[in-house]
């Protein structure tokens, strides 16, 4: 049977924790910090304009772009918050999540050969999706610059391959965000070596300690940016799977085209709900916002006095702690926790092997809940660090 | 509105010190801001939201919302009168409100006899009242924001990336 597989599938890694995956899933009880999702439920009235959809009978396809509608809203909403220009009708596509966006794009851009910056650690998908589409991936590691790619570190891994950047923030699985200033310096290498740059922004709402700024919004980087975004993180909306991207329209072009094959186009009743959610979801947003943020606080504040070192994170809602002094690796460190305090987190080694030293521990959960496994962490780890 | 006032709304057992985490602040900052809350009467006091339907030896309690017409006083307007309707232990909450009548109150009795009896006995022969409508509640849905029924379990799973 193994050869029916393809070779490109064949060598795609499969995740190296799906047994410690499995294991969490077996057990009950558990208080689970390894959720890459709100724990609110979708806002109602979102929720409540899904199901009037369904009963007006809106069961159809749309067309391959995604309700116009909805592309009308994301256009005025990207122009009242950034000041942004994208027209409905050529520079935004609506898709399955980011995640469909990721795969159109490198799709898209890629010849067989062609190297994709990745800073790491970074989101899972980026790597084996560039490399299906034919890529290279080139992993910048960003552990040493508190998980910021840094202009130097990005200059030095562009050679004449070098087709895209794609860039995560506020990031998956560290929470790292950038500045509008250290956004510039990126801008600057990319133009200069007309590299261009796919962003994933879809923790962007979710910045706490300063104002996101999208990367298109930057000088001269619109002809020279895929921007990436959709409703799951913000709105609480993860299992809706709606995503947009915004870009040159030669870009979005092509990458309806292979929308159009491949998935049609994005469920009807999810983009009913999508376009309720820029009309009366921003309360709600601003709420959970700051709802994290205060969860934030506790658990950087808490995991830094246990000694499991962390970056302050300023978006998104996770926290990339060291685990270094516990005398453990990532997923020894976590398959004790959960045997032992039933606590899940996942081991930094599922975004990058080198991250042995280092957990992921999302904050999406209640305030109780965060605060009852800080003390379960704090009795499992004061039996070990040194 | 002060997140202090914010978190202590929604719970109001939030303890100084995890406020002081949440917002990165002092205990002692957060301590005083709250004493200050209480001495300005913007904190008047901190409760439980009880279901009382999943209480078994709970007493029996009857809830009415009763509009009530009246004539507003000279100089006074309605705070006078209001306020001779409102001291009475069964109003449990009074409201002044536009449109076709004038004070919505919430009263409660331990039974529909005893509720009855107030608005016979009490209220309507009020000098000032000059009608009333009252409206027995047959079940609470959601009280003051909050959803009045079990917690529901989170839907998500354990892991994802």
């Amino acid at each position: 049977m193994k050869n029916i597989i393809s070779k490109k599938v064949q060598d795609m890694q499969p995740s190296g924790i799906r047994a410690f995956f499995d294991l969490v899933l077996g057990m009950k009880d558990v208080i689970s910090l390894g959720v890459g999702e709100p724990d609110f439920v979708t806002p109602w009235n979102v929720r409540e304009a899904g199901i009037y959809s369904l009963e007006q009978g809106f069961t159809s396809y749309t067309s391959n772009k995604g309700l116009y509608k909805l592309r009308l809203g994301i256009s005025r909403y990207l122009k009242s918050r950034h000041g942004l220009d994208y027209c409905p009708d050529e520079e935004i596509l609506i898709t399955v999540g980011v995640s469909e966006g990721i795969d159109l794009v490198f799709r898209s851009i890629i010849e067989p050969g062609d190297k994709i910056l990745i800073p790491s650690p970074g989101y899972v998908s980026y790597g084996p999706v560039s490399e299906l589409a034919g890529g290279i991936s080139v992993y910048i590691d960003t552990k040493n610059d508190g998980f910021k790619l840094t202009p130097k570190a990005l200059e030095k891994n562009i050679d004449k391959k070098t087709k895209a950047l794609i860039l995560n923030y506020p990031s998956n699985p560290t929470g790292v965000s950038y500045t509008k200033k250290e956004l510039s310096e990126i801008n600057k290498v990319l133009l200069k070596h007309k590299i261009l740059c796919i962003t994933d922004e879809v923790y962007g709402d979710l910045t706490y300690d300063f104002e996101h700024t999208p990367f298109t919004t930057l000088s001269g980087a619109k002809n020279n940016t895929v921007y990436l975004d959709g409703f799951s993180k913000s709105y609480a909306m993860t299992g809706w799977r709606v995503g947009f991207a915004c870009g040159p329209k030669e870009i979005i072009a092509a990458m309806t085209k292979i929308h159009q094959y491949t998935i049609m186009c994005v469920a009807i009743t999810s983009q009913m709900a999508a376009a309720e959610a820029l009309v009366s979801g921003r309360r709600a947003v601003d709420e959970m916002k700051r709802e994290y943020k205060r969860r934030r606080e506790l658990v950087i504040d808490g995991l830094n006095k246990l000694g499991l070192v962390c970056a302050k994170p300023q978006g998104a809602f996770y926290a990339f702690p060291c685990i270094k002094n516990t005398g453990m690796k990532a997923l020894e460190f976590a398959e004790k926790l959960l045997k032992e305090e039933k606590v899940a987190v996942v081991p930094g080694t599922a975004f990058g092997r080198e991250y042995d030293d280092y957990i992921r521990i999302s904050y999406a959960s209640s305030f109780e809940n965060l605060k009852d496994s800080l003390s379960r962490i704090e009795r499992f780890s004061k039996r070990r660090v040194k | 509105m002060d997140e202090i006032l914010e978190i202590l709304e929604k719970d109001a057992r939030a303890t100084v010190e995890d406020i002081a985490k949440m917002l990165k602040k002092k205990p002692e900052a957060i301590r005083q801001a709250i004493k200050k809350y209480e001495k300005e009467g913007a904190i008047l006091k901190y409760k439980a939201v009880i279901n009382r339907e999943l209480i078994k030896d709970a007493d029996a309690e009857v809830r009415a919302l009763i509009e009530v017409n009246i004539t507003p006083q000279k100089d006074l307007g309605f705070d006078k009168i209001a306020e001779r309707i409102y001291s009475f232990p069964e109003v449990s909450s009074c409201y002044l409100i536009s449109g076709t009548y004038d004070l919505l109150l919430v009263v409660e009795g331990k039974d529909l006899h005893t509720v009855a009896r107030f608005v016979a006995e009490k209220l309507a022969p009020s000098e000032h009242v000059r009608g009333t409508a009252t409206h027995f509640l047959l079940k609470k849905y959601k009280e003051d924001g909050v959803i009045l029924k079990h917690r529901e379990e989170n839907k998500r799973i354990a892991i994802s990336y």
